[in-house]
């Protein structure tokens, strides 16, 4: 890492006045998504996961910092890349694999898998598997909560490749004129399967957008935690005081290709290495609070350890779980 | 009994809902004091205000989208397309978010939410303003379908749509806004999935949906004069179908002219005929099922061509006859 970016976090620790309770919990919930995704892989190379999955390995600090500010009453819609999301908002890892494997234990009883992971009860509106989908949805979640004086706001997670969706245009709009408590957090993670920004849209910036609508706007760097967390709580902030909609672009990488068929073709092994080396979420939260004293390298071993075993265990309750009865297929279309 | 237009049922429906519970709001273009398109919603911002009778931008897929959000948070929002044509723009939000939610989510989420359609042809508004799109919905596993025929059951069957906690896609025939019948003031549902036997007859069974109910029973009286005793069947709701009714009256007839206004070809008339060809009431046909749908042609703008393109009374009247080999 950088000299530089390493001065940034040190600066914004101090600054964001956290407590090391909360920079623990952030720490491992980053190390556990990590975990969750790289099982998921194996799990999949056994043959045991059905289908595809989006892994966001690289993209944690914009996941946890980004939900840090939320309340369990606070709200999020999530994407196809969306199982960080759904950890960091507090979602069960246990039913979160158990649905991966296609399980009645299951969040969705086995019906939706990986693009639709969702948990009503800890705000989590759900994954979608349609792009930009969740920005209307969650234009709507912030109109009930405008409507009822529900107090929360809610958080949509969007990547790059939604910016060019019709949908994050009209739902910026609409949250704009109707003043909703809204937060719209785009994870720019360079590419929308294999179709890199840089060649989908002729502006430098994704965050320049938000002027359009007249909603304030910034551009921050996604795999540092503290800039995110310090973007997200403003953000909330505003949104809370019915300040109105924000538009956040955090810059991150994916690790991973886009699905599991994914070659990779349409990028250089020495860009993702970069990325890795350099840049690591993970690596970087560790330098930080390693060198402000809130952690040492035995409490991260311990944090990893720890991360494992969640994970081995979540795998053992979803492996030894029962699947559907095949009298579910016609349950649950209507009320 | 009073009488009173479609489209002030349709009215005195939302607003007697609306009085009835806070949740339940409207979101559309142009409702405010401009009333929609159509006026259905006249004057309903000075009783609920902007907050429950919300002018939207012309922005379909961030509406319709909106809609779903706030229904899976706790309000029951009715979303007014204008033309029930422009649905094809919010489609994604009803076929993959709003049918599916549920489903999805292994049963822990509901989107009670109601899409009002005005559609049909006959106001000259040509290919883009004039369709007969229900059929689509009706595929849909997760959305209901209705389609009243008259201001009675406009009232009754929104009151229902919006108890609903199902996303259900409320088809309004826009020829149908200014006709008139005797609808009670008080506030009355009509259940989901029950079909009305519009005319009793022994000789020829019409089932017929929304504007074609009305002309059914133009031609029946027609018929009449000529001693032929015609049965008309308004499903009123196309999702859930009421199955049993249909068949019952092909029992009691033993023939059959399945009527719509909608493209002939894959309309829902084609599913009503499935049904009838796959169950025991096929055994009691006495001529071969006969089908009168919509021309294979998008709607023209000539008077003369739109109205040759949809069913008109002397059709289904013909066809009756030929049902009966006169």
């Amino acid at each position: 890492m950088s000299n530089q970016l390493k001065g940034v976090s040190n600066q914004l620790i101090n600054e964001l006045n956290l407590e090391k309770h909360d920079l623990t919990k952030m720490m491992y919930d980053m190390i556990l998504i990590r975990k969750f995704e790289e099982n998921l892989k194996q799990l999949y190379q056994q043959g045991k996961i059905h289908g595809t999955m989006h892994l966001c390995i690289g993209q944690e600090a914009t996941a946890v910092g980004a939900c840090f500010p939320l309340t369990k009453e606070d709200k999020i819609t999530s994407t196809h890349r969306g199982h960080g999301h759904s950890i960091a908002k507090g979602t069960d890892v246990n039913k979160m694999v158990a649905e991966l494997l296609g399980k009645v234990t299951g969040y969705c009883k086995g019906k939706g898998g990986s693009m639709h992971i969702a948990d009503m009860e800890v705000g989590n509106l759900g994954a979608n598997g349609i792009v930009a989908a969740g920005l209307p949805l969650g234009t709507g979640a912030a109109l009930t909560s405008q409507m009822k004086k529900l107090g929360y706001v809610v958080l949509c997670f969007f990547g790059d490749g939604a910016t060019n969706e019709g949908a994050f245009h009209e739902s910026l709009n609409l949250a704009s004129v109707w003043n909703l408590p809204i937060v719209f957090f785009c994870e720019n993670n360079l590419y929308g399967m294999s179709g890199s920004i840089k060649e989908m849209t002729n502006i430098e910036s994704i965050a320049v957008r938000g002027a359009s609508y007249g909603i304030p706007s910034e551009t921050i760097d996604g795999n540092d935690i503290l800039e995110v967390i310090k973007a997200t709580t403003a953000a909330v902030e505003r949104a809370r005081h019915n300040n109105g909609p924000t538009l956040i672009e955090a810059n991150t990488y994916r690790w991973e290709g886009h699905s599991r068929s994914d070659a990779r073709k349409y990028r250089t092994r020495e860009e993702e290495k970069e990325w890795k080396k350099s840049n690591d979420p993970i690596e970087r939260f560790k330098t930080v609070l390693l060198e402000n004293g809130i952690i040492t390298e035995d409490d991260f071993a311990e944090l990893n350890e720890k991360a494992i075993k969640q994970i081995q265990d979540a795998v053992e309750f979803a492996e030894s779980s029962e699947s559907p009865s095949l009298d579910t297929l016609m349950t649950d279309i209507y009320v | 009994m009073r009488e009173i237009s479609y489209s002030e049922a349709v009215r005195e429906s939302m607003s007697q809902m609306m009085r009835e519970d806070e949740d339940v709001y409207i979101l559309g273009e142009d409702i405010g004091v401009y009333g929609g398109a159509f006026g259905v919603t006249s004057g309903m911002i000075d009783e609920f205000g902007p907050e429950r009778v919300r002018i939207t931008p012309i922005s379909e897929a961030a509406i319709s989208g909106c809609a779903v959000g706030s229904a899976m948070t706790g309000m029951r929002p009715i979303l007014e397309i204008q033309f029930s044509d422009f649905v094809v723009i919010a489609m994604d939000n009803i076929v993959n978010q709003a049918a599916k939610m549920r489903y999805m989510f292994g049963g822990k989420a509901k989107v009670p939410m109601v899409v009002r359609l005005p559609s049909g042809s006959g106001a000259g508004f040509a290919a883009q303003h004039s369709q007969s799109l229900e059929a689509w919905m009706t595929h849909i596993p997760g959305l209901k379908v209705v389609q009243p025929s008259n201001a009675y059951d406009a009232k009754g069957l929104l009151a229902a749509a919006i108890k609903d906690d199902n996303p259900v896609m409320f088809y309004e025939h826009k020829m149908l806004y200014n006709v008139k019948s005797e609808v009670p003031e008080e506030l009355y549902e009509i259940p989901l999935g029950v079909a009305d036997i519009k005319r009793e007859g022994k000789d020829v069974t019409i089932i017929a949906t929304g504007l074609m109910v009305n002309r059914a029973l133009e031609a029946a009286e027609q018929l009449a004069a000529e001693g032929i005793d015609v049965e008309v069947i308004d499903p009123r709701t196309l999702v859930p179908l009421d199955e049993k009714a249909i068949l019952q009256s092909v029992k009691k007839t033993g023939r059959v002219l399945v009527a719509y206004e909608a493209v002939k070809r894959n309309g829902f008339g084609t599913e009503i005929v499935s049904l009838i060809a796959e169950s025991d009431a096929f055994d009691y046909l006495d001529a071969p099922i006969l089908r009168l749908g919509g021309a294979e042609a998008p709607i023209p703008y000539n008077p003369e061509l739109e109205k040759a393109a949809i069913p008109q009374v002397h059709d289904i009247y013909q066809k009756c006859l030929e049902l009966l080999n006169r």
